[in-house]
């Protein structure tokens, strides 16, 4: 092969246009023809659309028959179709459920996991007890507003208090790369510190490993905790009924929209800080003055559409919310915009995504408000029977349109 | 916020929506396309449709600049990438196209040194960081974007860079509206013209649709509102009988373009002489290449490009789609074989391309959604 322009080469021959859009339309007439003697023959469903419309192709169907293929398609058995792992993977959105749901819960199917909710439930003795675990890999490690040590104890404390629990005792690992500061994990350590206290929790075990320069990014952590439930509630994403209300703790998409600033590759500023905080207070104050809690989640990568989602999945419901009511600080909508993304799918670190009774809607409204960490707290949407399985968001505009799970962003590494 | 709410009024929406309603004929079908592929965006991810009478009809175009980029070149930009010592970079919509082995994303993956940029200038700067690599940026778009590419260029030459290279993508906007004109598949009844294209080569190109074709052009915005409201002037136009270029994006586009930028394309890029669209096959004069002055910079010439044509996949109906003969959902494998998250064809990658964006926001037929709405 040698170096050479394609306009150059001899595959696309010598007097260019006239030819090949000729033989292209050739052949779409060809192919047209064909089609239409063939649609000839089948009703016309599309008969509507006046003189001149195309005839309908065989074997194309009508859209609601379409749809509802897809539906099926969308039901079936999640494959892992790469052959490697790619940053969608690992982004919490559409590829990264498919991961975990074709490998690892393929592979270590049981009760306990099957739900996939943000900590497992479990009887130890006739205890009841959370336990999740998740690890930390954001960068940049400090940031507006918190640093990879917070964020780490907040956000394992977060999934404990979604789950209905108690949290208790934290587990830190660490994974830090030759070269790493010693002043800067001092920095990360303190912070975990002061996140453990003012959640009211405590770290009991570690564990360290230090590997070669460049085969991490600095410092990244693990934590596991365990919490007690003590009182027996059924939440669950999937417990979701029609009728129900749906609400978010505060203004979201702070953390997503300042670690993207943070990494400094895009010259943007806004005077945005991260969300990062311990939710056990709120989440307390919340089951008790609203039994009537189906659900709650922090809503984390994927951010809010893809909590909604997990909603409509898995209660077979339609989710309906309106963007007007959805809270998004002016800096974060700005950001987004400039940057082409939709604030629904930006990381939270500090943000319930609660679904409720809608009779205990205004308790559970103004339990959330009445906390530091919920005062911006508003009801953004409900639980409607059809179509099941779909988010719908009434746009500012006055349309209405589909918020899927987020497909691969390539968003930078935010948790 | 300011300059955005304004344009996503639904009081002024539902005002527009009537004028447009009162403008048509009764029994008559009008059929406009929005050529590029930020407006189809803008459409789904507003909802506009459910503005719109039945019997207005959008059809999608072929202003998606990853959507047009044959696989042929995907591959090559991949053999290109795969070179020792090279650094690929692409915009970001860039990284999922899927060429016959895969995407950047998959070679990326594969230990293939690809990174995704923001603007060619940040090839620029990985290029002065890495003096012992060589940086090609994998330039795509229309116009839109070819005088970002233009000025890189430009300035990699009077810094004296030389481990820099573009692989040279872009294309023009005017001659694929030209093919869609003379298909015979579609009948249009005009077209919503492109925003961002028009403020580099202004409005001036368009005139031959609007004198030799007979057909209404109206060059809009990306807000929600500017359609609405192309869609109202692109109406007025038909129901006085006239076809004419109309501009509503004045406040960004001006009549001759933008002077600066058209120079800065022709001082470092020329036309040639028939380039391989996605779907819609060789088009002459429809893109461009870096010219001779600046051969140090054309990594076509730098490396060894295959230039091999590679058919689409059979199942693939990406032409059709471009073309606005078939919609979205008409295609054999939308939504169950080809997904966003595992797309076979280049229209369901981008967020501008009409598969993903009917899939991502409108995958829902009208009467449910108003059932949903209204309930």
């Amino acid at each position: 092969m040698t170096a050479g322009r394609a306009d150059t080469g001899t595959d696309a021959g010598g007097s260019v246009q006239e030819d090949h859009s000729a033989a292209w339309v050739a052949d779409a007439l060809r192919e047209h023809d064909e089609l239409t003697a063939l649609a000839a023959e089948l009703p016309n469903p599309r008969d509507e659309r006046g003189p001149g419309a195309p005839q309908p192709l065989p074997g194309t169907v009508r859209e609601e028959q379409v749809l509802e293929r897809i539906d099926r398609a969308r039901r079936s058995r999640p494959r892992v179709k790469e052959e490697r792992i790619t940053m969608s993977h690992g982004a919490g959105g559409k590829a990264t459920r498919t991961l975990v749901e074709a490998i690892f819960l393929d592979a270590f199917r049981n009760p306990l996991l099957e739900p996939l909710e943000d900590a497992a439930r479990l009887d130890v003795n006739g205890s009841r007890v959370a336990l999740t675990t998740d690890s930390y890999v954001v960068s940049p490690l400090f940031f507006p507003g918190g640093n990879i040590g917070d964020l780490a104890v907040n956000g394992t404390v977060n999934d404990l208090a979604v789950s209905g629990a108690v949290p208790l005792y934290l587990s830190a690992g660490f994974i830090l790369e030759e070269g790493f500061g010693v002043d800067d994990l001092r920095r990360i350590v303190a912070s975990m510190h002061d996140a453990a206290a003012a959640a009211g929790v405590q770290v009991v075990t570690g564990d360290t490993k230090v590997v070669e320069k460049g085969k991490a990014d600095g410092c990244y952590i693990n934590t596991a905790g365990i919490g007690v439930i003590e009182r027996e509630t059924a939440l669950g994403v999937a417990q979701a009924r029609p009728g129900d209300v749906v609400m978010v703790s505060g203004p979201i998409g702070d953390h997503g929209i300042t670690i993207m600033l943070a990494r400094g590759e895009l010259d943007i500023e806004a005077d945005v800080i991260s969300d990062t905080a311990p939710l056990n207070g709120l989440v307390a104050g919340l089951l008790a003055a609203a039994p009537g809690i189906r659900a709650m989640r922090d809503a984390t990568r994927g951010g809010v559409a893809t909590i909604l989602n997990e909603v409509a999945t898995d209660a077979g419901v339609c989710v309906v919310v309106t963007e007007d009511d959805i809270p998004v600080r002016p800096e974060v909508r700005g950001a987004s915009e400039l940057l082409g993304i939709d604030p629904m799918y930006v990381a939270c670190e500090g943000r319930l995504v609660v679904v409720v009774d809608s009779a205990d809607a205004a308790s559970a409204l103004a339990a959330m408000r009445a906390h530091p960490l919920g005062a911006g707290a508003a009801i953004i949407g409900h639980v409607a029977e059809d179509p099941p399985g779909i988010v719908l968001l009434k746009t500012s505009f006055g349309g209405t349109r589909i918020v899927d799970l987020l497909v691969g962003d390539p968003l930078p590494r935010i948790c | 916020m300011r300059f955005v709410d304004e344009f996503r009024n639904a009081d002024q929406a539902h005002a527009l929506s009537a004028k447009i309603a009162g403008l048509c004929e009764p029994g008559r079908h009008y059929k406009f396309m929005e050529v590029c592929g930020g407006h189809t965006h803008t459409i789904y991810k507003h909802g506009l449709e459910d503005y719109l009478p039945e019997s207005v009809e959008l059809v999608h175009g072929p202003g998606c600049p990853v959507c047009v980029i044959p696989m042929g070149r995907v591959d090559d930009a991949m053999h290109l990438a795969a070179n020792p010592g090279v650094i690929m970079t692409s915009f970001g919509d860039m990284m999922r196209v899927p060429g016959s082995n895969g995407s950047f994303f998959d070679a990326k993956a594969q230990g293939t040194d690809i990174r995704m940029v923001y603007s060619p200038l940040d090839s620029l700067k990985i290029a002065r960081q890495n003096p012992d690599k060589r940086v090609v940026f994998m330039a795509i778009g229309f116009e839109t974007t070819a005088p970002s590419t233009a000025m890189t260029v430009l300035r990699a030459a009077a810094e004296g860079l030389e481990n820099f290279s573009i692989f040279c993508n872009h294309v023009t906007i005017v001659p694929a509206i030209k093919a869609i004109l003379d298909s015979p598949d579609l009948r249009l009844d005009g077209f919503i013209g492109p925003g961002h294209v028009s403020t580099v080569i202004g409005c001036r190109p368009y005139e031959f649709i609007a004198r030799d074709y007979g057909k209404p052009v109206v060059v809009a915005g990306f807000e929600p509102l500017d359609i609405l409201q192309s869609i109202y002037m692109l109406m007025l136009q038909l129901s006085e009988g006239r076809s004419e270029v109309e501009n509503q994006y004045t406040r960004v586009v001006p009549w001759d373009g933008n002077l600066v930028a058209l120079k800065a394309i022709g001082e470092t890029m020329e036309l040639r002489p028939y380039f391989e669209w996605r779907g819609l096959g060789f088009i002459s004069h429809s893109a461009l290449r870096v010219r001779a002055e600046y051969a140090r910079f054309d990594a076509e010439l730098l490396f060894d490009v295959p230039g091999v044509r590679v058919a689409d996949p059979k199942a693939c109906q990406c032409g059709e789609v471009l073309k606005g003969v078939l919609k979205p959902w008409e295609c054999k494998v939308f939504g169950t074989a080809c997904t966003p998250e595992t797309p076979i064809g280049t229209c369901m990658v981008s967020p501008e391309g009409a598969c993903a964006a009917y899939y991502n926001f409108g995958r829902l037929s009208r009467k449910r959604v108003k059932e949903v709405s209204n309930s």
